[in-house]
């Protein structure tokens, strides 16, 4: 039985009186136990969505319509707030995007880390502590012991997304969601923080699903690959084989966009257009507009997600010549 | 903000508040009535008064006589009521009790009120209920604490005959001599209608804030990711959420220590309370010269402790105003 | 910016607006027309007959036809007084914040563009200023002036008074709106530009920036005319205010007090139900126009 099985989970907003807008179009994926996943879109395609809605987190007035996210055998849609508590932060734990808004400015790191412990175990404050200190240590933060009482403002934000880790780590989860953990961070720590995160979850064996808009980190630390487009999966497969050989023309345009794959001096590729606002999509495949290979088809109906691909006129065996060139 | 640039702020204002105040008195408690027609009345020969004051030092500069004011406004001496003929700060001194308690008892009604109120309707946004409490607080706050108190004089002290509306009732009196509503059955009712009064402003405008900043609190991600830590909906709305709106309620309520002043002077008068600020408006109408200077300062000594308590508690519950030599 | 049809789409669809609108024209117009449309004028002495005092209102036993709602203790129609009052009110009202805009403006554009030690002090005080509140220091330097001079002096220049010290104590807010904007537009292109072409800085504060900045101004504009009626009303019934004689409807409420007591709640009931109607009606006017005219809060809906 897989770890994680998400079927057909569907998110919307409210939109002027009664209307309704999908945020979240239907998207499944499986996940075995210690696999990693790489979850790639441009902004606004529906990733972080999908990360609150497994957890069934998504913020007000916003709702999950339609689903279900089977995580161990259970249903977490359909659980009781407090059964799902259980599983929120102890089997699950979430990464946010920008350490510096995760950690509540007014409360102690050890406070924030301790009661994170105390939800889940029944453990006496002195054995928390100690926890806690190992987590900080594990995470390479110097003087653990005495950043328990320091507060988040007193960290910088490379240190502030490792007790984040160190918290996610607290439960020894069976899952880590990580939003675009390293987006928020200097560009000179990101590495550091993301071959932390994979180095953990390698030796404890952890499932990670890691969200972001960089294919070349996920192709550094993930097994799977899932692309998304508007709210929707438009490819999965092994991580490997959508690098190499992209079947999806989104697909092809997000690597050939990637600087390691132009030519030294060359010019960047940009994909033509914009992502349409969920609000606005147009008929059929809502990446026709952008797509070069877009027929009257495309524009007619939305082809559906068949082996891994959800594209009328996929690019099968021949890889974008580009690609090639550089690997 | 770094702790000495909150003391430095801290003394500025304090200075410039006492100094501002201490002025305006100096300046005009020869300027409000004769000082030598108080004393000796008017029966007393024109060269007699010159000697009289030159006596009393009122022939010097300025600047003597306004340090000479300074110097014995250190030691507690602000002249002479006369009026009541006694020290005016003794006589206002005997009537802060009353003040203090008409106070307290209408910051226990409102942050009793407006705290559990504030949240409840930031949680419970759609809820007719909070709708209901938003759309009487925006009238609450358009209903001035003299038109309230007046209202409730009228019906709970007149027409239906429930509450006592003037007056405090009966005290009893503290061993330091402090006189107390709160350990008599007749004083805590004399205490019931002024209370509510005094808070009825304060209530809506506290709970507005409290729900606009719990609201706030709520949608922020430390709050999204305390939920995903998997904590009880309590800890996250009690520990996580409303730590964070104290600091703009602090902030708040700090300001309106001003504002509290002036509606005790309306309370006190609506409902007769002897407190310092019916004492204060008496004054005025007698030129109780000495009696007002003696008010004004004393208020404005109450506002600058009460500012340094606020920015201290402020201190305590932000994380981010820390003492120096504390340990990062 | 908003366009004016937009602003009055958006008026005509909101119920509250229209009706706090509604209530508010109709006050001002009876405070203005009250010379003309009031049954009595309630400053003629010859007027009053003392045999009239304290009529119920005309539908109650004993009411006089002629005192729609009765009268006061001087035989003064309540009706009359209050349409007088009213405009005495709206006058203190709005010449107040007349006074606080024009301090307020310049003293916030002038700390918002010097900036350094100016702005500092000036927001220093700013603060001060407010945590004593308005009502406080006007309170204090009302009964200064009570204590200082003559009842009868007084009496003529209170409205004068009430409007300068309402103005003054109050100048902080319309400063912190003012220089906040100032901040945001002081480093925009086009004051850069008139800056480099050489035009004196205080031509490059009122001609370019301050025109930025009146849209915040409007908005406040509307609750500080409630706020100071409040305030002038709370002084007026401390007898700090208006005199009984030119009563505004705060020193109406102080001379119908006395007589709650013995039945008389007329005189005191419709002129604090005329306050509260009004105050009301520019708050949630005022409320109205922030979420209009506040782009912060408009983004996104047009």
């Amino acid at each position: 039985m897989a770890l994680l099985e998400v079927r057909d989970l569907r998110v919307a907003f409210p939109r002027g009186k009664k209307g309704e807008v999908e945020a979240l179009r239907g998207v499944d994926l499986t996940l075995e136990k210690g696999q990693r996943l790489g979850v790639v879109g441009e902004s606004g395609a529906g990733k972080s969505m999908l990360a609150f809605a497994i957890l069934n987190l998504i913020a007000e007035p916003g709702r999950v319509t339609q689903g279900s996210v089977t995580f161990d055998g259970e249903n977490l849609l359909t659980m009781s707030e407090r059964q799902i508590r259980r599983i929120r932060g102890n089997r699950i734990s979430m990464i946010f995007q920008d350490p510096m808004v995760t950690l509540n400015p007014v409360l102690s790191i050890g406070t924030q880390m301790i009661e994170t412990l105390k939800a889940h175990r029944r453990i006496t404050d002195r054995e928390a502590h100690k926890l806690c200190v190992d987590k900080l240590k594990l995470v390479a933060i110097p003087s653990a012991e005495s950043r328990m009482d320091a507060y988040p403002h007193e960290l910088s934000g490379g240190l502030r997304q490792r007790v984040v880790i160190a918290i996610a780590l607290l439960t020894d989860p069976e899952l880590i969601i990580a939003d675009e953990p390293t987006t928020a961070l200097d560009v000179t720590i990101q590495a550091e923080i993301m071959s932390l995160i994979l180095t953990l979850c390698r030796e404890n064996n952890v499932a990670l699903i890691l969200i972001t808009h960089d294919l070349g980190v996920v192709a550094e630390v993930t097994e799977r690959l899932m692309i998304m487009y508007a709210g929707k999966c438009v490819e999965t497969g092994r991580t490997r084989d959508i690098i190499d050989r992209p079947k999806h023309p989104y697909a092809v345009g997000l690597l050939k966009a990637l600087p390691q794959n132009s030519t030294r001096g060359a010019k960047l590729y940009q994909i033509p257009g914009s992502m349409p606002p969920i609000t606005n999509l147009p008929s059929g495949c809502p990446y026709h507009p952008r797509c070069e290979r877009a027929t009257d088809e495309c524009r007619a109906a939305m082809p559906p997600l068949e082996h891994g691909v959800a594209c009328f006129h996929p690019m099968h065996e021949t890889p974008a010549e580009e690609t090639e060139a550089t690997t | 903000m770094h702790i000495i640039a909150f003391l430095i702020r801290r003394a500025f204002q304090a200075v410039i508040v006492m100094f501002v105040i201490s002025l305006i008195g100096f300046s005009i408690q020869d300027n409000l009535g004769d000082p030598l027609r108080e004393l000796v009345g008017q029966s007393v020969s024109e060269e007699d008064r010159d000697v009289l004051r030159d006596q009393l030092g009122l022939n010097d500069p300025f600047l003597v006589q306004y340090g000479r004011f300074l110097g014995r406004a250190v030691q507690g001496d602000l002249g002479t009521s006369y009026f009541f003929k006694r020290p005016a700060l003794d006589v206002i001194m005997d009537k802060f009790p009353a003040t203090f308690e008409l106070v307290l008892g209408a910051v226990v009604i409102f942050l009793g009120l407006s705290i559990p109120g504030g949240i409840y309707c930031a949680i419970n946004r759609d809820k007719w209920l909070a709708k209901t409490i938003m759309t009487a607080s925006i009238i609450g706050i358009s209903i001035p604490v003299f038109l309230t108190a007046i209202l409730l004089v009228w019906l709970f002290g007149v027409e239906l005959g429930w509450l006592p509306a003037f007056g405090r009732g009966e005290t009893y009196r503290l061993p330091w001599g402090w006189e107390t509503g709160f350990l008599t059955w007749d004083g805590l009712a004399h205490l019931i209608l002024p209370s509510i009064a005094l808070s009825s402003i304060m209530l809506p405008l506290f709970i507005r804030l409290i729900r606009a900043e719990m609201m706030e609190a709520m949608g922020t991600d430390y709050v999204r990711f305390a939920r995903a830590k998997g904590l009880s909906t309590p800890r996250v709305r009690y520990v996580h959420a409303f730590r964070n709106t104290l600091l703009p309620v602090v902030t708040v309520g700090g300001l309106m220590i001003g504002t509290l002043i002036a509606y005790t002077i309306l309370t006190e008068t609506v409902f007769q309370w002897p407190g310092m600020g019916f004492l204060f408006l008496e004054a005025v109408n007698r030129v109780d010269t000495p009696l007002i200077i003696a008010y004004i300062i004393v208020v404005g000594l109450i506002f600058v402790v009460v500012n340094t308590i606020v920015d201290f508690v402020y201190t305590l519950i932000n994380p981010m105003v820390k003492l120096p030599g504390a340990k990062a | 910016m908003i366009t004016w049809q937009g602003f009055l789409k958006r008026f005509l669809s909101d119920p509250v607006a229209i009706g706090a609108g509604i209530v508010l024209l109709f006050l001002i117009v009876m405070a203005v027309l009250a010379p003309w449309i009031a049954p009595q004028n309630p400053y003629d002495l010859l007027q009053l007959d003392i045999m009239d005092s304290e009529l119920p209102p005309s539908w109650r036993d004993g009411g006089d036809e002629r005192y729609w709602l009765g009268t006061d203790a001087q035989g003064r129609g309540v009706f009359s007084t209050i349409m007088y009052g009213t405009g005495i009110s709206l006058i203190i009202g709005i010449g107040a914040v007349i006074v606080q805009g024009i301090l307020g403006v310049t003293l916030g554009l002038w700390a918002g563009y010097k900036g350094g030690w100016v702005d500092s002090f000036l927001m220093r005080l700013a603060d001060i200023q407010m945590s004593l509140s308005t009502l406080m220091i006007a309170i204090i330097a009302l009964a200064l002036f009570q204590a200082a001079f003559d009842a009868n002096v007084y009496a003529d220049y209170a409205i004068f008074m009430l409007i300068i010290i309402i103005g003054i104590a109050e100048w902080p807010k319309f400063a912190r709106t003012v220089r906040s904007s100032v901040l945001g537009e002081k480093n925009k292109e086009y004051v850069d530009a008139a800056r480099v072409i050489g035009l004196p800085a205080r031509k490059v504060m009122w001609v370019h920036i301050l025109p930025n900045t009146l849209t915040p101004v409007l908005v406040i504009s509307t609750i500080q005319v409630a706020e100071a009626i409040m305030t002038e009303a709370a002084l007026s019934f401390l007898g700090l205010g208006m005199p009984t004689d030119k009563p505004s409807l705060g020193s109406l409420i102080r001379s119908g007090f006395e007589f709650i007591f013995s039945g008389s709640w007329w005189i005191t009931l419709y002129p604090a139900l005329v306050l509260v109607a009004l105050v009301l009606a520019l708050n949630l006017l005022g409320d109205w126009l922030r979420d209009v005219l506040n782009p912060k809060l408009r983004r996104g809906d047009d």
